[in-house]
């Protein structure tokens, strides 16, 4: 029904596209694949008119179309459904169904908007969808796995021909995944083609029933589901073999950690009981000695980050226990866990981590300033021998430490927040991607930085989307899937043991 | 331009001195008695000490509102804060009879003022602006109900000394306001305090993460900013001997704002200077008193202020002297 061939998209003269083709036939659910900066989401702009053809030819039921804007796709009948609910909260659903093109009254009955005919619309169009709710109450009333349906609903009305889902599930929890797939299930029957975006690869299974992979812009293959395990799947995408290893690896990988902890005699700084949080993690159990680094690994959306911001206070878990040093603490707000000699580099160094305006040495005593309290300032000659030998320490390469943070490179950014951290002389150390965006001598620094600070007796929790990193430092590695953790892994494992671990299948979710 | 002027011209107070010593020239000229001073029954006397005084009750209620904006809030409350203040003062004076215990609960009224908003702003989460929206405009009924309905007018002679007595020679509102700022100051230096705040103030999500807790830091600023303004209208009350629930303090708040933008603070947060609010609280009153020096009709009085603010901003605006620039210095290939 839709087929595209040799797509080459280039975003100013860097390529994200490079030749790739993509068929989808009327009654399918088609799984889109690939790991970040695969080129997903520009195929699918590309598709959808929110970026013009370059090269290539986009064939819908035999007619060439280049669409130039979304509203020029949506009458050649494709629409989309975006990650982050795309419609007015303070409308009603009916009208967020239906903006732009609410029905008319007639002129002789007085004009306006058919406001009956609507709300009937509306209601058809939802049921159709296996929902029942009053149509005329605010869209932001509801959850969002039911506005995430109403935008399903629109994009329908609007075109049912091709819907385009991007990462549809990322907000929801699992009843309300099983209801979107439900309605998923029910459009496909009546004809309509579906592409799914999503980075949860049980889900795939559960729902799709071919499986485009795309890597670095690239085609890698287009496969039948039933005829692509998740080993072969998660291949694909990181480009390299998995060993065909199901669940069994997770359970032995498990024995073999848990016999080498118990020969370690020091007690945990940190050992995490069923911690939880609704939408975000489920039973997440780590355990993390002094001079440990702990290596937390998995896919996009795996649950990595959410670990860090609820053993950080960031977010508040609603079941489990955190203990330190045995004792069981609350971790309520940052400041706790700080209190708590924790110390946290985020993944978002712009937005959540440096404080641009403010000079490098203030960034870097903020955090212990914070520690000490409102009366007692840092001595000036102790904050600038701090921060001097920390600058030292970490090879912070600013001409002065007075300047600005903002105007460091980012490795030298992400090098005082690492400075921060340390100046609490801390306990535990948290990094989430703390090389993301650091060249490749600056990455190399960080990870030497991080194996001496373990060899001194800190205790570190190092996030990473690069396993090969992960494997370089960590002397556990904890493997999170689809926002759970599905096995430990013995340091000094090999790449594949942990990429199977990754694509694993589970057990619950399964088609 | 030589190295030392481009150095002059670059630190954060030369545009605010530079536009005050402008209205204080202008002054001299139009009234060549405005720089006379003399000593007359123990204290200065003169133009400049007037205006000193003057200004003194929105120099304080600047500084507190400095330290809200810095930290991305806003006060609009302090002109109603005011009014309540000198309602609560004049009542206590005139019942009791003793000093102490009018500014005492007085200056428990501004506290719960400056508690109250910041509770709306921190524990409640609402807009700055709409928080404090809501004591500015129920703030004038308080104090009516405090006062009656009535213009109190306050006969206790101790109570003058607040708004016309003399300290040291200078005006004792002056002294007061000037001891706040330095104290202020002292505080901001010696405590971790002002780092706090400008973290706030730039990357708040960053602050918390770094562990800055921003919600007791923020609670506290309301509470002083309510404070300052209840020595405000200490001062008003104590000035015109009377407490006016109507017309005490009005628009204070925005002139406050006004003098913290002319200082050189950043209404977006962040960057704040008390000395740059100070001197833009004199800017203020010193323009004030140009226009009563040039004689200009009540009636167009507003109008007049209005335009000389405007013509200030613009001088202070670093765009604005950069396109003034390019248009007086043309390019020599053009020439």
């Amino acid at each position: 029904m839709l087929q595209a061939t040799g797509i080459v998209h280039a975003y100013a003269g860097k390529p994200a596209l490079d030749g790739v083709d993509f068929s989808l036939r009327a009654g399918e659910i088609h799984a889109l694949m690939g790991q970040n900066g695969a080129g997903k989401s520009t195929l699918i702009k590309v598709l959808t008119g929110a970026e013009v053809l370059q090269r290539g030819s986009i064939v819908l039921d035999g007619q060439r179309i280049r669409p130039a804007t979304n509203r020029e796709a949506q009458r050649l009948g494709i629409s989309t459904v975006y990650q982050e609910v795309n419609l007015c909260g303070n409308l009603s659903v009916a009208e967020n169904i239906f903006a732009g093109r609410q029905p008319q009254r007639r002129l002789t009955r007085g004009g306006g908007i058919d406001w009956r005919t609507l709300n009937q619309r509306a209601r058809t169009l939802l049921a159709g969808l296996d929902i029942d709710i009053d149509v005329k109450r605010e869209l932001s009333s509801f959850s969002v796995a039911l506005q995430q349906m109403v935008a399903i609903a629109r994009a329908i009305d609007i075109s049912a021909r091709v819907l385009i889902l991007d990462e549809p599930t990322s907000s929801l929890d699992s009843d309300e995944v099983e209801k979107l797939f439900t309605a998923m299930r029910r459009l496909r029957e009546s004809g309509m083609a579906i592409v799914f975006v999503t980075h949860f690869l049980d889900q795939v299974y559960a729902v799709s029933d071919r499986i485009t992979v795309l890597r670095n812009g690239r085609l890698v293959g287009e496969y039948p589901a039933a005829e692509l395990d998740h080993a072969a799947l998660v291949a694909a995408m990181v480009g390299r073999n998995v060993a065909p290893q199901g669940a069994s690896g997770s359970a032995t990988a498990d024995r073999k950690s848990a016999a080498s902890t118990r020969e370690t005699p020091e007690p945990p700084v940190l050992r995490t009981q069923d911690l939880a949080r609704r939408g975000s993690v489920s039973s997440v159990n780590l355990e993390i000695r002094p001079g440990e680094i702990l290596g937390l690994a998995g896919l996009l959306g795996s649950g990595r980050t959410e670990v860090a911001r609820l053993l950080f206070g960031l977010d508040r878990a609603d079941a489990g226990e955190i203990r330190m040093s045995g004792r069981p603490v609350s971790l309520d707000n940052p400041a706790q866990a700080i209190a708590h000699t924790i110390a946290f580099c985020p993944e978002e160094r712009k937005t959540e981590g440096i404080v641009e305006d403010l000079s490098i040495r203030d960034n870097i005593v903020l955090t212990l300033q914070a520690r000490m309290g409102l009366w007692r300032k840092l001595p000036d000659s102790e904050r600038t021998e701090l921060t001097n030998s920390l600058a030292q320490l970490l090879d912070i390469r600013a001409g002065n430490l007075d300047a600005p943070i903002g105007e460091l490179s980012g490795g030298n950014q992400q090098k005082c927040l690492i400075a921060r951290a340390l100046a609490t002389k801390p306990r535990l150390l948290i990094l989430d991607e703390p090389t993301r965006g650091i060249d490749v001598a600056g990455k190399q620094e960080i990870m030497n930085q991080l194996a001496r600070l373990a060899a001194q007796g800190m205790a570190l929790l190092f996030i990473s989307a690069e396993v090969d990193e992960l494997l370089r430092v960590s002397t556990r590695i904890v493997v999170m899937r689809d926002r759970r953790q599905v096995g430990t892994l013995p340091g000094g494992c090999s790449e594949d043991q942990v990429y199977a671990l990754i694509a694993a299948p589970a057990e619950g979710l399964s088609a | 331009m030589n190295p030392a002027a481009r150095k002059l011209l670059a630190l954060p107070l030369f545009w605010p001195c530079a536009t005050l010593a402008l209205l204080v020239v202008l002054n001299a000229i139009v009234n060549p008695g405005f720089l006379a001073l003399e000593w007359r029954d123990g204290h200065l006397y003169g133009n400049l000490i007037d205006i000193l005084n003057r200004a003194a009750p929105l120099a304080l209620v600047a500084a507190g509102m400095t330290l809200v904006i810095a930290a991305r809030g806003l006060d609009i409350s302090a002109g109603a804060v005011v009014a309540i203040t000198a309602a609560t003062g004049a009542l206590c004076v005139s019942a009791t009879g003793s000093l102490a215990l009018a500014i005492a609960a007085a200056l428990a009224a501004a506290l719960a003022c400056g508690l109250w908003n910041g509770l709306l702003v921190v524990a409640v989460g609402m807009q700055p602006i709409i928080a404090t929206l809501i004591l500015m405009v129920a703030g004038r009924g308080i104090a009516q109900l405090i006062t009656g309905g009535q213009i109190i007018t306050i006969y206790f002679p101790p109570y003058d000394y607040l708004g016309n007595g003399f300290l040291l020679g200078l005006p004792f509102a002056a002294v007061l306001a000037l001891a706040v700022i330095v104290a202020l100051h002292a505080l901001l230096t010696a405590t971790p305090l002002g780092l706090f705040i400008r973290a706030i103030g730039i990357n708040p999500l960053a602050a918390r993460i770094a562990g800055v807790r921003a919600r007791p830091i923020t609670l506290a600023l309301y509470t002083f900013c309510g404070l300052t303004a209840g020595l405000a209208g200490l001062i008003i009350s104590s000035n015109v001997k009377s407490a006016d629930a109507n017309n005490a303090g009005t628009l204070l708040e925005l002139d406050a704002i006004l003098a913290v933008t002319l200082g050189g603070t950043a209404l977006t947060g962040g960057r704040f200077s008390l000395a740059g609010t100070a001197i833009g609280a004199l800017i203020i009153q010193t323009l004030t008193s140009t226009i009563y020096s040039l004689g200009v009709p009540p009636e167009v009085n507003l109008v007049f202020k209005a335009a000389l603010i405007f013509v200030v901003m613009l001088l202070q605006s670093a765009e604005f002297r950069a396109s003034i620039r390019k248009l007086a210095v043309r390019p020599p290939e053009a020439a």
